[in-house]
């Protein structure tokens, strides 16, 4: 008992008293906000991440840690932006369908039969708002009052205004495509909490404005035109963004902004960008050299920013494209496209209008079978070598990896929305200047004035044509289709458009996605778009 | 004409000890065959008896161990008993200290060594399958050294765990997988297969809350307290036993032949597609099972130096799998020391457990590639690239292979090797002081740990097509280790009190204990098979440590009347660093009690009724497992290198916020149990009857949150509520107790119905249709078979209804419109059978006959519903023909002629099936060939047969399907079969 009284019973309760505290137990291998954002390099990493997770599909290169859970994408590879963005506005038209109907999501997407439940529809609009609630933290922990906390001043505060800006560009590109894809999206700022907090619905008009006056509002935070790094937003980002905005106004609100489309088109072109000399250089592997043209870039590298969707899945989608022309392990046999595409060139050789980058020798050019791998023509637009025709310096020993930047703008599209927005009666430019930035995209395609057209052939059925040719796997086919009636309507019909080979028309609900059936279970306040 | 009363009487003397292992037996009555007066044996098991000339039989009887009739001869009589199951003076383990047990409150079984499943086990769980009411125990695979789902009356959640607490020897076993990982060690199928089934001597499975609420925190799906086997003092015991077997596969997966592959390609493929065709003939299962050799093998030595009573054991497992390069080898010992000393007040009980294995783990996604791979095609080639596999080519790849194609499933096992070598050792130190002052009072202190090191590599050849690089520079060769140091510190006084004047006794036990949890994942970039860095491939920070902390404070209270009525009643406060400190804590309580019938006086003098407890209990239990240790906050995590984001020429790894879930707290499990133990005819018939409810609330839920409003789209939250109710039903009967014959059964049932009462924040909510689970393979891929929803038991299957043309087969794309609005879509699922069984049974029997002895075990599940995944996705065209390869199919394709291209297909109830089934668990004959050649060693032999037979509607492989990695519960998709194991076991003791 003596033993007892004297040293274990006052070693009990040192030990009661000191190991309460084990209940307080933090990670290892992560940090809190505050730590993470102690130092500007803490903030240049987060900023980072925003950008990343446009490239990436989660925090480990290849797969392995998902930013979207396997619940809505069990296939991480599937689960970043682009391939998700990609196969919503190419797949649902006649620029691109895919072989394996199997994959999670594919089927329907061609057929125009999706429904609420579509892993790939689920996919980008949890993508969509993840990078969203990564910008509205951002926004957060950037703001003045915790620079100043923190003890960031001078030049490192300065720097991080802009990248508070940036974040804010972010956030409404994303918002953008949820309002073009999904219409009425739930809606959460910064002012918002994190955890526990049920979103407003908020509806596609108001969207607009939300989105337009965040664009306007960081004009004079973001980094001037031409000026900031590679990869990163400037103003002119925001300035392509309204300017494609402006052009679909009309799909978003009812009210037509031609004017303000060619408004912002005019302070781009001003800003001095030029067209790239030529065409099949906009999507090589050292495509980051093409600065004269691309206004802002999503950056990939075979080594440092891995994944299996981006223009990894561009690069190895075409169908039976082969190794030594895209440079990379080999064709994945899934992506086509439809003869009624194809029909836009003069011919699909290449030879007239170098634009046509289509790979023919394995191919009939009928889609006889939406899911078989030879049936219409693949393309070759996305190519992993360098314009010296080398392999890049960063290419992975497996060839699984492209190197290939996606721009998201660039200037040649700017033309084509500075031509419609004439034609569709904007003010502020003229039909004469419009016709000559055709030409000038037409010229670069054949390589002198050959293909060059007269104000007579100008009209807007001739614009969307020539955005095909121009922008075609760029991700604007279906909002392009939407906002000239073509979608869904039987004005034009391409292979298995609604399911049947020779195309038909389908119901109008089409012409927007579904809400994911899982967040109106998990949120109250929403509502099913018309129709699903 | 009866005996003159002033005949003289004459005394008999003698011992009773027995049957099993020679203890002496206090309290046997004696009485004279037809005489009203008896006696009872002492302390040491001895007795004198005054009989009358005429008596020539006495009669023996115990409770528990039933009554034999003895002719008096002239010698002294040495009289041994056999123990029946329930005996009711045995000591049973309980949550921080020991019980009678007829002094149970709870609801409790106890399994010996003697009733434990026969044959050869590389994990100790499957010693009791099919042996306790209200326990199932599903293998989940036939893998060496796989793990078992064992759910203790149907499981109490849906997202967390539902893993009963596992405690060895006072020191409860991590089960916790942490994230990202495959195993709870790393390189080790199943935690448990680190403990040596030989050196277990009992189960103990606290079913109900009053029982298990002293475990307060990870209780709700019960507890297993596992007693291992202990020395006995004197003269040292050595038992030597061998068990050696052969496994075989007992039924493939029924694909098409390559006759009927040939005719199905060249009926329905293109011209490039019957070119693809070889001119072979294989079975690619045949290729990749194999016949399985086993060897288990046992010493242990046990005995007092003494007053140290110690056993040392040894074992040593190598067995295959029957999937070709899969072994498991297994090196175990074991200790234990029970030292008593200052006169018998300390008590010190000493335990060290340790175990290494050595295996390799075949690559089974050769399973699934056996089943799909084109039969014409030959399992050779003459070629040397690729291991000299035949493999699909494309000559316009780099690699030479067609892209995605399925690789050669022999080539899977062969040029991949997945070995480990992880190891653990389990241990602790047990002191119980009884105060010299007072010894009604005990101080006990448990020390403990559970340390385990998984550690392994993946070494893929350069040459194997699954990881083939151009110019050879593939394969790969990755390291992988995780380290875990779990310490466990526990401190209870135990108060005891006899209170003759009010016949009164009373037990008082206050506790504290302190659980740490660490683990340390060891990151490793990847590298090729020549050792070179995957560049990109560096981790983000060299280890990823968990580490988790249990505190807890506990009291038990225990008050018995008279020995008829026992009132118990406990208390526990935990609390748990996985939540935030403002629900940290949670209070469990309990109270449960037992009357005692029997010694009631109406029933004291029944010959029918030979012993009978009533019994009631309530209380709650806790769970905290299966959910994150930080994520009540938010943190933030750097990418790993190969994640970066290039500005300009710099690359930056990025940092991304973790979704959180600040307001979790503990899901809590409260039970309502009555109950009775019964025994009627001395004993003949014993058994036990429970009825039980256990309502969950707050469950611990993987819920989708609202876009817009965390990190991640989905988090464990608190939503819902659950409940399971049930009967129990134990039944032992022992119609046979001669000293050259007896015969033993026994029987179980149960009883479990699951309901889901809520899953939404806001309760009822209509338009929640609930949450899908178990997924299914093919298809357009992500869908779901099962639902998860209010009104319903978990997992159930949400399938279109299959219409049918009017000869009886379905017609492909053709399902009931149950809405009626013209339109099949997911508004037409209907929710119909449930992948869990209502009904399970177990019966044992065993009959010894002078030395032989025999018996078998059958097993039986009835209600649960299984999906043929693999009818579904293969068993259509499109598998065959509509990849860039050919690929097999299942013979259901000749069935149906399905297309395979409409989507809801996968979704139809044509391929649901009843999965209710009898298993053979195991048969066996044995000998005792009793002492060899005037040696002291005694010689037994057996012979067994494990898994022998299963009878079931049910069309694929195997109707039992448990919940490890990558199952999901009642889907049948690519399962590594259970083979049918025979052995042959011999075991020597001197």
């Amino acid at each position: 008992m003596k033993i007892f009284l004297r040293i274990i019973s006052p070693g009990l309760l040192l030990m009661l008293a000191s190991c309460t505290k084990n209940l307080n137990q933090t990670p290892n291998n992560a940090t809190t906000a505050a730590q993470a954002y102690s130092t500007p390099l803490g903030y240049k990493q987060g900023l980072a991440k925003m950008y990343a997770a446009f490239a990436l599909t989660g925090n480990t290169g290849g797969t392995g840690s998902p930013d979207i859970p396997t619940q809505i994408i069990a296939d991480e590879g599937n689960s970043d932006f682009l391939r998700l963005y990609f196969n919503l506005q190419e797949l649902t038209t006649d620029e691109a369908a895919w072989t394996w109907q199997n994959d999670a999501g594919i089927q329907g997407l061609h057929e125009m039969s999706w429904s609420s439940i579509n892993p790939i529809v689920d996919g980008l609009y949890y993508r969509s708002f993840f990078q969203i609630t990564l910008c509205n933290e951002f926004i957060r922990q950037s703001s003045d009052a915790n620079l100043s906390a923190r003890g960031i001043t001078g030049a490192s505060a300065d720097s991080i205004r802009n990248y508070r800006a940036e974040a804010r560009f972010l956030r409404a590109y994303q918002y953008w495509v949820l309002m073009d894809l999904f219409g009425n999206p739930p809606f959460a700022t910064e002012n918002d909490p994190v955890g526990g907090f049920i979103p407003k619905q908020i509806s596609r008009s108001d969207l607009f404005a939300y989105v337009e006056s965040e664009l306007k509002a960081i004009d004079g935070d973001l980094v001037q035109a031409r000026k900031n790094q590679y990869g990163r937003a400037d103003q002119a980002a925001a300035w392509a963004l309204l300017a494609r905005m402006y052009l679909n106004a009309e799909v978003y609100t009812g009210t037509a902004h031609y004017t303000d489309a060619i408004t912002y088109c005019n302070k781009i072109i001003q800003a001095g960008y030029t067209l790239h000399g030529d065409y099949r250089e906009l999507m090589l592997a050292d495509n980051n050299l093409n600065t004269d043209e691309f206004i802002l870039t999503i950056n990939y590298d075979a080594l440092y920013t891995q994944n299996y969707g981006g223009t990894t899945y561009l690069l190895h989608g075409p169908a039976n494209v082969p190794a030594y022309v895209s440079n990379s392990s080999g064709s994945w046999s899934g992506l086509r496209c439809t003869q009624n595409f194809i029909a836009l060139f003069p011919d699909h050789s290449g030879n007239t209008d170098q634009r046509a980058q289509f790979w023919d020798s394995t191919q009939t050019l009928a889609m006889k079978d939406l899911y078989t791998a030879s049936n219409g023509l693949s393309t070759f637009k996305f190519r992993n070598w360098t314009r010296d025709s080398l392999a890049p310096a960063h290419q992975d020993s497996k060839k699984d990896f492209s190197d290939i930047d996606f721009p998201l703008f660039r200037l040649g599209e700017i033309y084509l929305i500075y031509a419609e927005s004439v034609l569709r009666g904007g003010t502020g430019g003229d039909a004469g200047t419009a016709l000559q930035y055709i030409n000038k995209l037409r010229e670069r395609a054949y390589g002198g004035t050959s293909g060059d057209i007269t104000s007579g052939q100008l009209t807007t059925d001739y614009i969307l044509d020539e955005r095909g040719r121009e922008l075609y796997y760029e991700c604007c086919r279906r909002t392009d289709l939407v906002r000239y009636k073509k979608f869904t309507t039987s004005t034009y019909l391409w292979a298995w458009k609604g399911g049947v080979e020779g195309g038909t028309a389908v119901a109008d609900k089409y012409n927007l996605f579904p809400i994911p059936s899982t967040d109106l279970s998990s949120n109250p306040n929403l509502q099913q778009n018309n129709g699903y | 004409m009866g005996s003159p009363a002033w005949a003289q009487k004459r005394t008999v003397t003698g011992t009773v000890t027995d049957a099993k292992d020679g203890a002496p037996l206090p309290g046997v009555s004696i009485l004279p065959k037809g005489g009203k007066t008896g006696v009872t044996t002492g302390s040491d098991g001895s007795f004198h008896i005054a009989v009358d000339p005429s008596t020539r039989t006495l009669i023996f009887s115990s409770v528990g161990y039933g009554t034999r009739e003895i002719s008096i001869g002239d010698a002294p009589l040495r009289i041994t008993l056999t123990s029946n199951n329930a005996s009711l003076n045995e000591i049973v383990v309980i949550g921080y200290g020991y019980t009678r047990k007829k002094d149970i409150t709870g609801s409790v079984a106890v399994v010996t060594e003697k009733d434990f499943q026969k044959g050869s086990f590389t994990t100790p769980e499957q010693l009791i399958a099919g042996k306790v009411a209200g326990v199932s125990v599903i293998s989940n695979s036939g893998q060496p050294g796989a793990g078992s789902t064992i759910r203790i009356r149907g499981g109490s959640s849906l997202n967390a765990s539902n893993d009963p607490l596992i405690v060895i020897d006072g020191v409860p076993i991590d089960n916790d997988i942490a994230p990202g990982q495959k195993s709870v060690i790393a390189g080790a199928g199943n935690p448990l297969s680190f403990v040596n089934p030989d050196d277990i001597e009992s189960f103990t499975v606290l079913k109900d809350a009053s029982s298990a609420a002293i475990y307060g925190t990870r209780a709700a799906n019960g507890v297993i307290l596992i007693t291992t086997k202990k020395g006995k003092s004197g003269a040292p015991r050595v038992n030597l036993n061998t068990v050696n077997s052969l496994a075989d596969i007992t039924k493939k997966v029924s694909v098409l032949n390559a006759a009927q592959f040939r005719s199905a390609v060249n009926a329905n493929g293109s011209a490039t597609q019957k070119a693809m065709m070889g001119a072979a003939n294989t079975d690619w299962q045949n290729e990749v099972f194999q016949d399985a050799l086993g060897t288990n093998n046992n010493l242990s030595i046990s005995g007092g130096i003494k007053k140290l009573p110690y056993r040392l054991s040894v074992g040593y497992q190598d067995q295959n799998g029957i999937l070709r390069t899969d072994n498991l080898k297994r090196l175990s010992l074991g200790l234990t020391v029970n030292a008593m000393t200052l006169d018998n007040h300390l008590k010190v009980d000493l335990s060290v457990k340790g175990s290494k294995e050595n295996a390799r783990f075949a690559n089974q996604a050769a399973i699934g590639g056996a089943v799909s791979f084109d039969p014409t095609q030959p399992v050779y080639v003459k070629s040397p690239r690729f291991g000299g596999y035949y493999e699909w080519l494309d000559a316009s790849s780099p690699t030479g292979l067609t892209n995605l194609a399925g690789r050669n499933p022999l080539g899977l096992l062969e040029e991949h090797y997945d070995k480990s070598h992880p190891e653990r050792s389990i241990g602790n130190i047990q002191v119980d002081y009884k105060f010299h002052f007072l010894p009604d009072l005990h101080a006990n202190v448990n020390a403990g740990y559970d340390v385990s090191r998984g550690q392994g590599s993946t070494f893929i050849t350069d040459s194997a097509a699954e990881a083939y690089v151009a110019g050879g520079t593939g394969g790969s060769n990755n390291p992988y280790k995780t380290n875990k140091t779990n310490t466990l510190f526990e401190f209870y006084l135990n108060y005891t009190k006899d209170i003759k004047s009010i016949k009164s006794h009373l037990e008082f036990t206050p506790g504290y204990s302190y659980y740490d949890y660490q683990t340390t994942v060891y990151n490793y970039p990847t590298f090729n098979a020549q050792g070179v860095k995957f560049p990109g491939s560096d981790p983000a920070t060299p280890t990823t440590e968990f580490r988790h902390v249990l505190i807890s404070y506990f009291g038990r209270l225990e008050y018995r009347y008279n020995d008829k009525y026992v009132l118990r009643a406990s208390l526990r406060r935990d609390g748990s660093s996985r939540f935030a400190p403002s629900n940290r804590w949670g209070l469990f309580p309990s109270v449960a009690f037992t009357w005692k019938v029997k010694d009631e006086s109406f029933l004291q003098s029944s010959n029918v009724i030979s012993s009978l407890n009533l019994r009631a209990g309530y209380g709650v239990t806790g769970q905290q497992d299966g959910i994150g240790d930080y994520d009540y906050l938010s943190y933030y995590y750097l990418s790993n290198a190969g994640a970066s984001y290039q500005f300009d020429t710099s690359f930056y790894q990025g940092y991304r916020p973790a979704g959180f879930y600040a307001n979790r707290k503990w899901e809590q499990t409260a039970t309502y149990n009555i109950g009775a133990d019964y025994g009627f005819l001395d004993g003949k018939i014993t058994g036990s009857i429970d009825f039980y409810q256990k309502k969950t609330t707050n469950l611990l839920n993987q819920v989708a949150q609202p876009a817009g409003s965390n990190f991640s789209a989905y988090i464990v939250a608190n939503v819902g509520s659950m409940e399971n109710k049930g009967v129990e039903f134990d039944l032992n009967l022992h119609p046979i107790h001669r000293q050259d014959l007896t015969w033993d059964l026994g029987f179980n049932f149960t009883y479990n119905q699951n309901k889901i009462t809520n899953l939404t924040v806001v309760p009822d909510d209509p338009n929640y249709p609930g949450f899908a689970s178990g997924s299914i393979a093919g298809g357009i891929g992500g869908q779901f078979a099962l639902i998860n929803a209010v009104g319903y038991s978990k997992n159930v299957f949400n399938l279109y209804k299959q219409v049918y043309n009017s000869a009886g087969a379905p017609i492909e794309g053709v399902f009931v419109d149950k809405n009626h609005d013209g339109i099949i879509n997911q508004n037409d699922l209907f929710k119909s059978k449930p992948a869990d069984p209502k009904v399970f049974l177990g019966f044992s029997t065993g009959v010894t006959y002078n030395k032989w002895n025999a018996g078998f075990v059958l097993r039986s599940s009835i209600g649960n519903y299984v999906y043929n995944n693999i009818y579904s996705q293969t068993g259509v065209q499109n598998q065959i023909l509509g990849n860039s390869v050919l690929y097999n199919g299942s013979t259901n394709y000749l069935v149906t002629k399905f297309k395979g291209s409409n989507a809801q297909q996968l979704l139809s109830d044509y391929y649901l099936e009843n999965g209710s089934f009898l298993r053979m668990d195991n048969c066996y004959i044995g000998y005792d060939l009793g002492k060899i050649a005037h040696t002291r060693a005694r010689l037994r032999l057996n012979a067994t047969v494990q898994n022998v037979f299963v009878i079931t509607k049910y069309s694929g492989l195997d109707p039992e399907i448990g919940a490890g990695t990558g199952n999901n519960p009642g889907i049948d998709n690519n399962i590594y079969p259970r083979p049918r194991t025979y052995s042959l076991g011999a075991s020597l003791d001197f």
